[in-house]
């Protein structure tokens, strides 16, 4: 039995000791050596995992500080860190960057509630019935295509310079990713689950709101998410143009005096926000969907 | 139509006035897939509080006629009369995951009722102490028998089983049959248990139907008393002769 096994097995790393005959290969078998299974925990290194992650960020940091001070990195390219902490620190202390703060994250706001309304509204309409999938998706569709950002020349025409323009831009772009996640989800919900339903008893109305909708609230907040991320884009394009006020404001401001420090602190300030927006909704993701049975990481 | 009555009616079917203790009644049924029928004028009477099991090969047809009774299928031909409360369980537990336990036991019940219902449902089924869980923190079994609990809640006179433990383990299924077999004798509505386990038809039922080609092409009355001994030699004759009827030899076997 062994010997019809061997050439194979054998021929590629017994190729120097060619005397080794069969019988001292049941030598060796017999004289094996025990490898020890180290645990995990004891082979984790000293340094916590927090420390080592901040370590990257800091030394780029101390980097870019020291490039600033020996001058080989001037302001007119990029404010050194030092400098941009204390410029933040009096927008700060000056109320204009709360000011600029309120006012852009009221333009969010607000375009994230009509966007919201508006592709939840058209993906229920689409979704849930077929004469609305008839009517609404394929323009819907159509449109997605458009680049939002493209139309704002379009919409300064259609609602001046002021605010609404702004808040159009945002609620175009939410619009989108809610619309086609909430109308996927609403699609994708399990065929059984719809049949034990209706087993049960349940009106038209009643699996929608007992059965459809639970089951689309994953793909609803996932379209969320991309909602907030992409509302924080369209807020740095619509604030580029004509404002008055915002963050973007600021930024343009900047812009024309040379100050790279001012334009740092508003980028880390719309950072900020988005890094905010996202933690909102993974706090209302893992209250709502704290029922689901995937896996969610080790 | 091949009908044939084996060994001695069961007190049931010999009850006079057959009318009013009818708790299923179909007449020439007929569904049909893309012209190729399923159900072939298949005829089927279930008495109040009737345990009745249906086996067949797969794709016989019998699920078919199980969606049909629940009134989930209603592209049919024929007559059928069904009781107005009914309940289904599935062969999967098909509990809404974004809903407590208990709540699905009471989902699609008619006005406001107490959570106190489901938690009695549940505690029939010996789930009380998991009416606030998760459907998904369920185990098998826990979930079959949660499903359970959401059909019981609804008082059924008729309780349609779609291989409600084909996907359990061998012994979570034992506990689940005879969990049945109690709920039913203490519920006494009609049950229609669709299975492909012969020996489980035989352990729970008072008369075995075996669907074949669209019809009921066998029907088996089974009068060993409860509780039922599968060791008893008369079980053992019944399933074998059961299975000779799905077309396996059990000669070979028995030897």
């Amino acid at each position: 039995m062994s010997i019809s096994h061997a050439p194979p097995d054998s021929s590629e790393p017994d190729i120097s000791p060619i005397s080794g005959s069969p019988k001292t290969d049941t030598d060796d078998r017999s004289s094996f050596d025990l490898v020890p299974l180290v645990p995990t925990s004891s082979r984790r290194t000293r340094v916590p995992r927090w420390l080592r992650r901040t370590t990257g960020p800091l030394v780029l940091l101390a980097l870019w500080q020291l490039l600033s001070s020996t001058g080989m990195l001037t302001s007119d390219v990029l404010a050194s860190p030092g400098r941009i902490a204390r410029v933040g620190w009096d927008l700060i202390d000056s109320g204009a960057l709360a000011s600029a703060m309120t006012t852009s994250l009221q333009r969010v706001a607000i375009g994230l509630l009509l966007g919201t309304v508006i592709g939840t509204g058209l993906a229920l309409v689409s979704g849930l019935f077929r004469v609305g999938e008839d009517l609404v998706d394929a323009p819907v569709q159509m449109l997605r295509t458009v680049p939002f950002v493209g139309l704002i020349p379009l919409f300064i025409i259609w609602f001046g310079i002021g605010e609404a323009p702004k808040v159009a831009i945002i609620t175009l772009g939410v619009t989108f990713p809610l619309y086609l996640n909430v109308y996927a989800g609403i699609r994708g919900v399990d065929s059984q689950l719809i049949e034990a339903g209706e087993s049960l008893g349940l009106s038209r109305w009643g699996l929608v709101r007992h059965v459809v909708l639970p089951g689309a609230l994953p793909n609803a907040m996932t379209g969320l998410r991309y909602s907030l991320g992409i509302a924080w884009l369209a807020l740095v394009f619509a604030e580029q143009i004509n404002a008055d006020a915002g963050i973007g404001f600021l930024m343009v401001q900047a812009r024309d005096f040379l100050q790279t420090d001012v334009i740092v602190v508003c980028l880390i300030v719309y950072a900020f926000l988005g890094l905010l927006a996202d933690f909102l909704v993974r706090t209302l993701e893992r209250l709502l969907l704290q029922w689901r049975p995937t896996f969610t990481g080790r | 139509m091949a009908t044939d009555v084996h060994g001695p009616v069961s007190p049931q079917a010999a009850t006079p006035s057959p009318v009013t203790t009818q708790a299923v009644r179909v007449e020439g049924l007929t569904r049909s897939f893309d012209g190729r029928p399923v159900i072939d004028k298949l005829q089927l009477d279930v008495q109040q509080g009737e345990f009745v099991a249906l086996l067949g090969r797969s794709g016989c047809g019998k699920s078919t006629l199980l969606r049909i009774l629940a009134g989930l299928d209603r592209d049919i031909e024929g007559t059928v009369l069904v009781p107005r409360r009914k309940a289904v369980a599935f062969q999967a537990p098909r509990l809404m995951p974004w809903k407590k336990v208990w709540r699905n036991v009471l989902l699609g019940l008619p006005g406001k009722p107490e959570r106190a219902v489901a938690e009695r449902a549940l505690a029939e089924v010996g789930l009380g102490d998991h009416s606030d869980a998760w459907p998904k923190t369920l185990s098998g079994g826990e979930a079959q028998r949660a499903s359970l609990a959401r059909a019981l809640v609804r008082e059924p006179d008729l309780l349609l089983l779609d291989e409600p433990f084909g996907a359990l383990d061998a012994l979570t299924r034992i506990k689940a049959q005879r969990l049945v077999g109690e709920l039913w004798q203490r519920r006494g509505c009609a049950v229609l248990l669709v299975t492909h386990d012969v020996e489980e038809a035989v352990l729970l039922a008072d008369r075995v139907l075996v669907m074949d080609d669209g019809v009921i092409a066998h029907e088996q009355h089974i009068d060993l008393n409860r509780p039922r001994d599968i060791t008893d030699p008369r079980f053992a004759e019944l399933r074998a002769g059961l299975l000779e009827r799905l077309g396996v030899d059990t000669a070979a076997e028995a030897a």
